[in-house]
């Protein structure tokens, strides 16, 4: 286990990682976008709008799971004091704060032609907002503090109060009287969506995990290398591979 | 669906183009920033290091 957790084994197999997780990335989005484009039928209510659905409801999942990725990285950090854990949760926020924007942004073009207006301040959206601003306040926070290990407590400590926002933008369809529709994935074995509208649905879903994998880990790569400029193994990789 | 279809999207094209574009963009800039961030942070410590040999 401390062998995973040394930043230099880490380092390491994250390099050799990254290119299988692409090549995977890859694949999958190009039979999700061919089945979603090409394959599946248009609505019979919403046209060949619902088409942003293949996009936007990926992006906001992601951008939930991110967020409890990083909160739970964060928990990891502050209680075990593990800095890799303190690298992940840094590195989730961006990736994190750009898919909520990407859900966001098809949600409003989604909007506008089914219910003619790009924004309403209901329930769902509302709360996905707020899910955009603890990304950005999470980032603030974490590089107004000069020390890493500080910052890193504090920002997680930020996570942490705002995972209640989570249960809150899940259930909002259902608590409250909303604009969005209900959820496009219901309990497990009932699906209220057809066979080829859901196989794209899934293979996008599993495209935008697998992306975020690779792209955290290059982003994790990035960071354990300035933390660790100051050892041995930094300077000895820098001089073998200029 | 042929062609002229599916660039109109059966009128929506603006919507559907635009909230794929945008995915586009999000998922090269997540691509492209930490890379550059790469040759950066590589590109400066390689120069501290020459820097510390200079003065040794």
């Amino acid at each position: 286990m401390h062998k995973y957790a040394s930043p230099k084994f880490f380092y390491v197999l994250a390099g050799q990682l990254v290119p299988w997780i692409a090549t995977i990335t890859i694949v999958l989005l190009l039979a999700g976008l061919y089945l979603g484009l090409f394959v599946a039928p248009s609505d019979y209510q919403q046209g060949e709008s619902y088409r942003i659905m293949f996009v936007h409801v990926p992006a906001a999942w992601m951008s939930m799971f991110i967020y409890v990725l990083m909160a739970g990285a964060g928990a990891v950090a502050l209680v075990w004091n593990i800095k890799l854990a303190e690298i992940f949760a840094n590195s989730c926020a961006p990736i994190g704060a750009s898919f909520t924007f990407l859900a966001l942004a098809t949600g409003s073009l989604w909007g506008k032609p089914m219910w003619g207006t790009w924004w309403a301040w209901d329930a769902r959206l509302t709360s996905e907002l707020i899910l955009f601003f603890l990304y950005i306040g999470y980032m603030a926070l974490q590089a107004s503090i000069d020390d890493p290990r500080r910052a890193a407590r504090a920002a997680a400590i930020l996570a942490l109060v705002g995972v209640v926002n989570i249960p809150v933008i899940h259930f909002s369809v259902e608590w409250w009287n909303t604009l969005h529709q209900p959820a496009s994935l219901g309990k497990v074995g009932t699906p209220s969506i057809h066979p080829s509208m859901l196989a794209p649905l899934l293979l996008m879903a599993f495209a935008f995990k697998t992306f975020f994998a690779g792209t955290v880990l290059l982003r994790m790569r990035n960071e354990i290398l300035e933390r660790e400029r100051h050892t041995t193994w930094v300077t000895e990789m820098l001089e073998s591979k200029p | 669906m042929n062609w002229q279809e599916f660039f109109t999207m059966g009128g929506y094209g603006l919507y559907v183009w635009g909230s794929y574009g945008i995915a586009a963009l999000i998922l090269i800039l997540n691509l492209y920033l930490p890379l550059r961030r790469r040759k950066v942070v590589r590109q400066r410590l390689r120069e501290f290091l020459h820097l510390k040999e200079q003065t040794r």
